[in-house]
């Protein structure tokens, strides 16, 4: 129970607050944690309680948390959220077509790991309110999240939240949609329907919060009746920028057991990836489990960059950096995109229609592949943001 | 007790008098110079032992009764049995049976397996420890409860007290897994091997009686004799002197905390990015999980870029052995072995050589081997905004760990501090630290999740790191940021007036006290 706290409170007929706090940090910020405790506590309109407080270095918004949590348990019906200032400047707008090679996982009911996940510098971070909480803390972990998504930078990630399906997804939706999510993760999606629920209720949330920025769906195929409308689901809603993969249920779904070499899924990632380029967006390969086994992991991805993915589930942050050296473009790759960049920039200096190298015609998808390739070795560092004019030079 | 303060050259104020004795002030580093002679233990007639070199005795307690031992004496053992130590507690046992008061306990470190001497210091057997405190023993000193003054010294500054005088052994307890009925002894064989004694040296040249206790007798003669048995007053030989499952692990991890592995990532980028990293470098990083992560990834770049380095000092580990083994260095100088790999490969490698207090680190020498190092890693409870650094307590104010070699290696062309913002919510970076333990101008990097900070003394360091792409930020702003997150800055733990414990520098003159909590 590391960086937590474990509140237990009970309500009694003599008036006044009895709060007793057991904190290894109690020398340090012993008081810091009462006043906020009775901060929350008048709140909610508590004066007769007994407030026990077991804390092992849990930060502010963290025990903020754990108390509203253990109000609420035993008045169910009380709707006010005890909310701490939104930390300034860690979020700003989505942007829909960013990179997603990295997106990790974060238990959405464990604090530890989340205060530095943005420090390992993943694409995107998820939040997740679906399998990594179990169904008697889902509330726990709802408003945990609330406030990890007002006080933690995730130093330029994404910020994704994996909701349950609906309709427990809807109260997962109600909590983080204002606190300005980036995207949504929708599990097991088998339909079209499905996602256009999700968007009708985000965006009620959305006016309702007085949210312009635009919140993006990520919907997760993990069955085989998903993966059959896949183009479906990838076209249900303009708020949809990805397809994601889940290969757990999947291959339970269709009676295979889930291997290392992966024949059993090919043709469903397949299906997905094609589902997910027919309809313009990303698509997101499945995590790889093996958390020691970096090799592995490193084949993985690129197999899956080869395969056409754009991005991969990643469960330790120890996996970021290889999942982003995974995804890197090749040399021979980054040469031929700078060639197709030139060559249109080139045309269209000159106004002409058609961009051509040496005597082969190039289409706008190929343009549009190099010039990602190229933002991609930017990024990864690979390429001097001058290139062009050394380009001219040389 | 108030009028004893004065204020330091680190701005400390401190005690003139410690147990008794005069207390130098810290005067700032490299500027004390003592004069006079070294000590020297009594003379010794050879025709007062043995002749056939055979001085096994029936039992600790003969020997003990043999070297006079009687109320107020100083006691010494040494700590390379870690918490599997065995000899400590069953020689006060004995002490206590033999209705001696008063003692002075001299270890090179106690560990939790030392707990059970509390009986001892309350019962009055024992006076008071001067050694690293940690676990039960440093919260039993912390409330107050000790007699005397705890005195934490480095592991050179141990060997400068020994032998300047400013503690006079009379009787050395060497726990030694082989020895010969001579006394010569060695830690790297045997049911409780633990690689090296070096810790016990000063005490068998200065003590005035030493003697050795084994639970592996080999004829004449125990090689290699890291012990001289010509020091040596007698031998005991009993069933077990310590848990071989608690003196080395069978195995040392590196860490798997994803931050931690980010800052040892970035602790071996810093130092190749500096300059430091090429061909016939030294370095020394301790066996915590952070510095074991950066040898490893040192030693991935020292493959990459084919550089080998001439030394590296343990604490050695696998880790270290395997470098030595591939040829990523010529020798590992050890001062104390971690594992078991460690203790083999000091056994049987020549190229592992077994170091101790006297060569690398004590102030008394013509120079030491810890100021010849480009690179140590070393950790910290606390640093402060001027890169001042504390090891022995915790932010509460709590007695923690001793200071072990730490003071000394400070002395390295490059000291780097690789150590979280905060843990949990305490945040390592502060305005001052609660104890000093060593002074910020000899300390030159702090690696942290959030950033990396560089002494602005380093100029050098600046220079040849500024397009590295590391996030190289100003200590105070790395605090500012940590403390945001923390809920503001932490309230100052509550002391009493009185002082628990006396923080030695490594000449010998006191850097700091550590006072009684509330």
């Amino acid at each position: 129970m590391r960086s937590d706290c474990r509140v237990t409170l009970t309500l009694r007929e003599r008036d006044g607050i009895d709060l007793r706090l057991d904190s290894r940090v109690e020398s340090l910020y012993g008081d810091s944690i009462r006043a906020l405790a009775y901060d929350v506590l008048h709140f909610f309109g508590m004066t007769q309680a007994e407030v026990l407080i077991e804390d092992s270095g849990a930060l502010p918004y963290t025990i903020a948390a754990r108390i509203e949590t253990a109000v609420k348990r035993l008045f169910p019906q009380e709707s006010r959220k005890y909310l701490l200032p939104f930390r300034e400047g860690i979020c700003s707008p989505g942007i829909s077509d960013r990179f997603r090679r990295s997106r990790l996982y974060l238990p959405g009911n464990d604090p530890k790991l989340a205060i530095n996940a943005g420090l390992h510098a993943p694409d995107g971070v998820i939040l997740d309110l679906e399998d990594s909480v179990s169904p008697a803390e889902k509330d726990a972990a709802r408003i945990l999240v609330r406030n990890t998504l007002r006080e933690v930078d995730f130093c330029g990630a994404e910020r994704m939240v994996r909701i349950n399906q609906l309709p427990l997804g809807h109260e997962d939706l109600a909590a983080v949609i204002p606190q300005h999510v980036h995207l949504i993760l929708l599990p097991k999606v088998e339909t079209a329907g499905q996602v256009r629920e999700v968007e009708y209720h985000v965006d009620s949330l959305c006016a309702a919060a007085g949210i312009d920025a635009p919140v993006f769906l990520m919907p997760i195929i993990e069955s085989a009746k998903g993966t059959m409308h896949a183009y479906d689901i990838a076209t249900a809603s303009e708020s949809v920028v990805a397809l994601a993969i889940g290969l757990e249920d999947y291959t339970a779904d269709i009676g295979a057991e889930r291997t290392n070499d992966g024949k059993e899924s090919l043709w469903m990632r397949g299906a997905v990836l094609n589902a997910a380029r027919a309809a313009g967006v990303q698509a997101i390969d499945t995590v790889f489990p093996d958390v020691d086994d970096m090799e592995g992991l490193l084949a993985s991805v690129r197999e899956a960059k080869s395969m056409g993915f754009d991005g991969k589930g990643c469960i330790h942050p120890r996996q970021i950096d290889v999942v982003h050296r995974g995804f890197a473009p090749e040399e021979h790759e980054i040469e031929r995109a700078k060639r197709i960049v030139l060559a249109f920039d080139a045309a269209e200096r000159q106004g002409l229609g058609v961009v051509a190298l040496g005597s082969k015609m190039i289409d706008a998808p190929v343009v549009k592949r190099a010039q990602r390739t190229i933002d991609l070795a930017l990024q990864s560092g690979m390429l001097d943001e001058h290139w062009k004019e050394n380009a001219d030079e040389g | 007790m108030k009028d004893n303060f004065v204020r330091n050259a680190a701005g400390r104020e401190v005690l003139t008098e410690i147990n008794g004795l005069d207390a130098t002030p810290f005067m700032g580093v490299g500027r004390y110079r003592p004069e006079g002679r070294k000590t020297a233990p009594p003379l010794a007639s050879c025709a007062d032992y043995p002749a056939d070199g055979n001085k096994v005795v029936a039992d600790l307690k003969t020997a003990l009764e043999n070297a006079g031992l009687r109320d107020g004496m100083t006691i010494s053992t040494h700590h390379h049995f870690r918490n599997g130590d065995l000899v400590a507690n069953m020689l006060f046992d004995i002490a206590a049976d033999m209705g001696v008061r008063d003692l002075r306990w001299f270890p090179s470190a106690s560990f939790p397996c030392h707990a059970p001497l509390i009986r001892h210091l309350d019962d009055g057997v024992i006076h008071h420890i001067e050694g690293s405190m940690n676990g039960p023993l440093g919260d039993y000193a912390s409330a107050g409860r000790m007699r005397g003054l705890g005195v934490l010294r480095s592991h050179g500054g141990r060997y400068q007290a020994i032998q300047d005088g400013e503690v006079h052994i009379d009787i050395a307890v060497i726990a030694a897994p082989t020895s010969d009925p001579f006394g010569n002894c060695n830690g790297v064989s045997g049911p409780s091997a633990c690689g090296g004694l070096g810790f016990a040296l000063a005490d068998s040249q200065y003590a005035d009686r030493v003697i050795v206790v084994t639970d592996n007798l080999v004829p004449f003669p125990c090689v290699p004799w890291q012990i001289m048995g010509n020091h040596v007053d007698s031998v005991v030989v009993i069933d077990s002197i310590g848990d071989p499952a608690k003196i080395v692990s069978g195995t040392t991890n590196i860490t798997r905390s994803p931050d931690r592995l980010l800052i040892a990532e970035r602790t071996a980028r810093f130092v190749e990015a500096a300059g430091i990293l090429r061909d016939g470098f030294s370095f020394q990083a301790g066996a915590g999980g952070t510095s074991l992560a950066f040898a490893v990834f040192l030693r991935d770049m020292m493959r990459a870029g084919g550089i080998k380095a001439r030394f590296v000092r343990g604490g050695s580990t696998q880790y270290l052995v395997d470098m030595l083994e591939e040829g990523l260095t010529d020798y590992i100088l050890d001062g104390q072995t971690f594992d078991l790999a460690g203790v083999r490969s000091m056994r049987e490698n020549p190229q592992h050589i077994h170091t101790n207090p006297f060569v690398s680190y004590n102030y008394h020498n013509k120079g030491n081997i810890s100021s010849m190092v480009d690179v140590v890693v070393l950790g910290a409870t606390e640093v402060d905004v001027h890169f001042n650094a504390n090891v022995v307590t915790h932010s509460d104010g709590r007695l923690l760990h001793g200071i072990g070699g730490w003071q000394n290696c400070l002395f390295s062309k490059c000291t780097i501090l690789p150590i979280p913002g905060f843990r949990d919510r305490i945040p390592v970076i502060v305005d001052r630290v609660t104890t000093l333990c060593g002074p910020g101008e000899l300390i030159d990097v702090i690696v942290t999740e959030r950033g990396i900070a560089i002494n602005p003394l380093r100029q050098d360091l600046i220079e040849r790191t500024r397009n590295s792409g590391l996030p190289i930020r100003p200590i105070e702003e790395i605090k500012h940021e940590v403390e945001s997150l923390c809920g503001g800055s932490p309230a100052t733990p509550r002391f009493r007036d009185n002082a628990i414990a006396a923080v030695k520098w490594v000449d010998g003159t006191v850097l700091d006290i550590v006072r009684q909590l509330e």
